[in-house]
């Protein structure tokens, strides 16, 4: 098929050149964080006003990375991050998922007015409700292995349940559940399936694609979380790793080191979205369907 | 939802029963960990609560608010020295009286009590307006947060416009490029902000290296972070760099949604790219177009995780913010009432935007 603005070779080869320096205005800090990473302090700042900023060359080692593990304990921050995000987003689909199928298959009371205040939640950013949400958490009772304290401040749960429900996540539900043929629900009904049934057996199967959307919109939400883990869980027990950071600022920065944790910290996202692009994509273009 | 009520058929009780069953859990956390602590901001702003403080809190009715709105006007004549001629300084610019004088207890201007000066304008004849502020922090935390949203979302929408119209080409390998594109947005914005204070370096930053090296080193090296007039500037382009690739994919699957046949069809009619991108693609877009805008906008406005890292408002509060300052009052300070009226007056902005945004954009009968 002739595409209407099939471009001729002078063309591409400009449109390739275009293309090209765009991609190296957004790879640039990237490749000079992994770069300067293998570099000691001296280099590192010398080498940051030419091209070998870019380059691993001169002193190269795995120094800083050792002396960052040395500093800070990294692998512990992973496995806090990699927990609370783990878990809240499991927790998350399966209740926001819940909620979205009972708002548009059930009738109940109070159904639209409940959408209606979830949706509105939207225009309320997070961070100007940060503050009086940790008086809340500091308030609540939570039982655990030692009986039942209150306070839940340097915790996991404290990281983890605030964020369960989101306005995106069941809205992201609810949009997918809305294209969803009514039969379906209507005959496995007439078959004497409860409910919960029909959610579990029949809807969730047909729901992938919105499940990984919405997977990784709160993956992304939660493993970059700062503001809240810096307020709620200043303990290093529960610190996750973008908190970590504070510890390079100081008045003399460790700057190769710090590039080592920056590196550490960002890579295996890079990996994870480069390994599932298509979703990753796929997943911010839907944000975009129209309500 | 206009599906026909069930109230009447059989089994609309188990469905009552069930669907209240299947929301409680969203609804309880959203109602504990969403609109409890947005209702307790709204209250705790007409009181003197504090993080922690032996003291019960008590209501103060609005005193919040008008510390943080607070604005008075004054204008001021030079002073005169003993033969009655305007004093002036040895570079000849007049001497004008100290602000002090009329902020501190001065019982002919009562409200201007305890202000002090946001800025001021040269008036004809040598005369001076000042414009104070009770809280003049708060004050340009506000016109930031305004210039950075009335900046970034036009900039940003229109850039990741032009990214999406050149990813969407029939290219091979345009995929490659769409993916690095996108890259910046999988990257928390704390890391973002920590790489680019390298490059905003005065030093040995890569910024200047680059701009030297291009110009011969005509332009001379810029401590893009440490001076007020470039900070925000500063900031607000690696906030687009950032975000931008997040409305490239957005306006792309807008991109995406019109037919193949409408380009076919001004093809054939000889339309100019212009003509085609004016009355083809942009009216398909505008739907994607709303939604961007508003999305923008209110990402924009929260605007703190890059103030925190690079800044911490300032240099000379040149880059204070509205949720920075309510972070830094609430937290760092623990004027837990301060900082929530500041919360809900971002609260009632970013809603009047939005309705304004809605009937702006409302589809005109």
């Amino acid at each position: 098929m002739k595409h209407p603005m099939m471009p001729t070779i002078a063309a591409k080869a400009l449109n390739y050149t275009l293309l090209t320096w765009i991609a190296l205005v957004f790879v640039f800090p990237i490749v000079f964080m992994i770069v300067s990473s293998l570099k000691p302090d001296l280099q590192l700042l010398q080498d940051a006003s030419s091209l070998r900023a870019f380059l691993p060359v001169g002193d190269i080692s795995f120094d800083n990375y050792r002396n960052a593990f040395q500093r800070v304990p990294i692998g512990h921050f992973i496995f806090n991050s990699v927990l609370v995000t783990a878990v809240t987003m499991v927790l998350s689909l399966a209740v926001c998922s819940m909620a979205a199928f009972a708002f548009v298959f059930l009738e109940f009371p109070g159904k639209n007015a409940m959408l209606a205040v979830v949706l509105a939640t939207f225009i309320v950013p997070f961070e100007s409700i940060a503050i009086p949400l940790l008086l809340v958490v500091n308030n609540l009772p939570w039982i655990g292995a030692g009986g039942v304290t209150v306070g839940w401040l340097n915790s996991y749960h404290v990281q983890i349940v605030p964020f369960i429900a989101d306005a995106l996540t069941i809205f992201l539900f609810v949009q997918y559940f809305r294209d969803l043929p009514r039969d379906l629900v209507e005959a496995a009904r007439v078959d004497g399936a409860s409910y919960f049934q029909i959610y579990r057996r029949i809807i969730l199967p047909l729901a992938g694609p919105v499940f990984a959307t919405a997977a990784i919109l709160k993956f992304l939400a939660m493993y970059n979380q700062y503001l809240w883990p810096v307020m709620a869980a200043q303990s290093e027990d529960y610190r996750p790793i973008m908190v970590g950071l504070q510890y390079f600022f100081q008045l003399n920065i460790a700057w190769g080191e710090m590039m080592a944790y920056l590196t550490v910290i960002t890579v295996p996202v890079l990996l994870f979205y480069l390994s599932l692009q298509r979703a990753f994509i796929a997943s911010i273009a839907s944000t975009g369907v129209k309500g | 939802m206009t599906a026909p009520s069930a109230t009447s058929a059989p089994g609309a009780g188990r469905a009552r029963r069930s669907g209240l069953l299947m929301v409680s859990p969203a609804m309880i956390l959203m109602a504990l960990f969403m609109i409890l602590p947005f209702l307790l901001a709204f209250a705790m702003s007409f009181t003197n609560q504090r993080l922690v403080s032996p003291n019960p809190a008590q209501w103060v009715g609005f005193d919040n608010y008008k510390q943080m709105l607070g604005v008075g006007v004054l204008v001021l004549s030079p002073e005169k020295d003993a033969q009655g001629q305007a004093a002036r300084e040895a570079d000849g610019s007049p001497v004008y009286p100290g602000l002090r004088e009329y902020t501190r207890d001065n019982p002919d201007y009562p409200q201007l009590n305890r202000m002090r000066e946001w800025f001021h304008l040269d008036w004809s004849g040598d005369q001076r307006l000042y414009v104070l502020a009770s809280d003049v922090i708060f004050m340009k935390a506000l016109v930031n947060t305004v210039l950075f949203v009335v900046v970034v979302a036009p900039v940003q929408a229109l850039l990741a416009l032009l990214l999406a119209m050149l990813i969407n080409q029939p290219l091979r390998g345009i995929n490659f490029f769409r993916t690095i594109y996108f890259m910046p947005v999988v990257i928390s914005m704390v890391v973002v902000a920590f790489l680019w204070r390298f490059i905003y370096a005065g030093d040995n930053g890569l910024l200047n290296a680059l701009l030297g090296q291009l110009s011969f080193g005509a332009i001379k090296p810029v401590d893009w972070l440490g001076q007020p007039s470039t900070a925000l500037g500063a900031i607000m382009a690696m906030s687009i760099w950032q975000g931008v690739g997040f409305h490239m994919i957005v306006w792309l699957s807008g991109l995406q949604t019109i037919p193949a046949s409408l380009y076919e069809a001004a093809a054939l009619e000889g339309a100019s790219k212009w003509q085609v991108f004016r009355f083809v693609t942009w009216p398909g877009l505008r739907n994607t177009a709303i939604l961007i805008m508003v999305v923008i906008t209110m990402q924009a406005f929260t605007l703190y995780p890059q103030i925190d890292v690079m800044t911490r408002g300032g240099p000379l509060d040149s880059t204070q913010s509205l949720v920075f300052q309510a972070v830094q009052r609430g937290y760092g300070k623990q004027d837990i009432a301060g900082g929530s009226a500041i919360s809900v007056f971002l609260f009632l902005f970013v809603l009047a935007i939005s309705l304004g945004q809605r009937w702006l954009t409302r589809e005109k009968k």
